[in-house]
């Protein structure tokens, strides 16, 4: 970014935008919003408690299971949906229904199936995230050139063959695509879950610090738990930009 | 004046089955539109020779080229390759596509050497016979690019080794030059004789390139359109004992060209 000529390094805009958190907290302008400083402070004493470490090894396990459950389902209804027209026409308004519903609405059933435990954080994170992987799977999936697949057929490539070695591998850049919407919609999963149930991992600690004002460490969370969502969402477009050449095959 | 065609009326005169390396019985092929791209289609591909189907576009060449590799199925009728009726696809034919249809996220090697791979030949094995075929197609010290980072002709000579790595009885290659510049193609037909006195294979060649059909083959089948029928069998008496230069001067090459041409526009068009 160049201002006034001046090119600027990079963040530059955010470290703008922390200086003015600082000054507008300084001022005590809104008692909601403490100073920047005062947030990074205490978010290096919330990793000295247990409460904390204890909160963000549920809240990541939960994440890891549910987003994995997701993989694991998505990828294979996709493979399905994208292959065989009668699957897609049978499931595909559902996956389309459930892919812009308001997922949030139904944590309080699952809490009911579930209970107030973790795995109905697990179960939201996985409703979150599967459908978006199986509809870019299933677009994946369509996509992969038709003469891949006569090519490997031609060469006596049987059912297993062809999927292992061609169709997932052709799909892939799809199928990462899905997987990094799912990543997003997973974190959203996994903190409105806890919200919800309000008594596991760091739902109990919004709410305590919530409840108590307790603005800092209110922020410090909400600050992790922004930044893990960018982290994890960028590493797997890294991996995506890495196979960025099969682009350059589809015509 | 010698005639240097000999245009036989179709359907084409049967040939003794034991020399033909593929022969196609009564194929008959409706698309699901209701379109008939073929209709009790006869012929027969002589062994060890080099068979182009010439035609328009829509005359059905690529369709029966498929139905052949058992890629597309026929509504009806039979192929037979070396004798015996096939269904489906089958080591005795190998397939080089127009679009070259190369793995994107595998190296030069692993390509050339993937319809080994398929037949589950171990991977030294079919990397050596791979290497050997890459070396034949006049690729050597790229085996380990990837496709993206080749020209259109480098890539389908990796589609070539592929085909010949697999040791089959017959190729069949669909427009394989289509989709390269003419320089390119031209060295690519060049080679494909150079390949053909060497291979001993039975070589069936798609291609709407008049040129490039009297240029390479043995015998040209030239097709009509909707449905496909043999509309004639020829076989250029081409001399290709001198240099491209020369093949491309020599009268018999000329007056074929010049007579396909003219059979194209009357007959079939």
């Amino acid at each position: 970014m160049k201002l006034l000529g001046v090119r600027l390094p990079m963040m530059s805009s955010l470290l703008v935008w922390c200086l003015l958190w600082e000054a507008v907290g300084r001022a005590e302008l809104v008692f909601l919003l403490p100073p920047l400083s005062a947030v990074l402070a205490t978010m290096g004493e919330l990793f000295a408690t247990s409460k904390f470490l204890e909160a963000t090894w549920i809240t990541l396990r939960s994440f890891a299971l549910g987003l994995g459950f997701a993989i694991l389902v998505g990828v294979p209804l996709g493979v399905l949906m994208g292959r065989v027209p009668s699957a897609d026409r049978l499931l595909g308004m559902w996956v389309n229904v459930f892919v812009s519903a308001p997922l949030s609405a139904l944590v309080p059933v699952l809490m009911i199936l579930f209970g107030f435990g973790p795995t109905t954080i697990v179960v939201t994170v996985f409703l979150f995230a599967v459908w978006i992987i199986a509809l870019d799977t299933r677009a994946g999936v369509q996509h992969v050139p038709s003469s891949l697949i006569e090519m490997a057929r031609s060469y006596g490539a049987g059912r297993a063959a062809l999927y292992a070695k061609v169709i997932l591998w052709a799909a892939l850049p799809e199928i990462l695509a899905g997987v990094r919407i799912g990543v997003i919609r997973g974190v959203k999963g996994v903190v409105i879950g806890q919200i919800l149930v309000s008594i596991v991992g760091y739902g109990a600690l919004f709410e305590l610090y919530a409840r108590n004002f307790l603005m800092e460490q209110f922020w410090a969370l909400t600050i992790l738990a922004f930044a893990f969502a960018l982290v994890a969402s960028e590493a797997i477009g890294a991996l995506e930009r890495r196979i960025e050449y099969y682009a350059g095959v589809r015509q | 004046m010698d005639a240097p065609v000999k245009p036989v009326p179709s359907p084409a005169p049967a040939i003794d089955a034991v020399d033909a390396a593929v022969a196609v019985q009564g194929i008959r092929k409706v698309y699901d539109g209701g379109v008939v791209a073929l209709d009790g289609f006869d012929l027969a591909f002589p062994r060890g020779r080099l068979t182009t189907l010439l035609g328009p576009s829509g005359c059905g060449k690529t369709t029966l080229l498929k139905i052949i590799a058992g890629l597309v199925p026929a509504t009806a009728g039979t192929v037979l390759v070396n004798g015996a009726p096939v269904a489906g696809p089958g080591p005795e034919r190998a397939f080089v596509f127009q679009d070259f249809a190369l793995l994107p996220w595998a190296n030069v090697l692993r390509n050339a050497a993937f319809g080994l791979e398929l037949r589950g030949v171990r991977r030294d094995e079919r990397h050596a016979i791979a290497r050997r075929y890459l070396a034949k197609v006049g690729l050597e010290n790229v085996e380990t690019r990837y496709p993206h980072q080749l020209s259109g002709g480098m890539r389908q000579r990796v589609g070539l080794a592929r085909a010949l790595a697999v040791n089959a009885d017959v190729l069949l290659l669909d427009e394989p030059f289509s989709a390269v510049d003419e320089q390119t193609r031209r060295k690519f037909q060049e080679d494909l004789l150079v390949l053909r006195s060497v291979e001993r294979k039975t070589f069936l060649f798609v291609t709407h390139s008049i040129e490039e059909a009297v240029y390479v083959s043995d015998r040209i089948v030239i097709l009509s359109r909707q449905p496909g029928r043999v509309a004639a069998v020829i076989e250029p008496a081409v001399d290709r004992s001198g240099t491209p230069d020369e093949i491309r001067r020599d009268r018999a090459y000329l007056d074929a060209v010049e007579s396909i041409w003219h059979m194209l526009r009357d007959y079939v068009a």
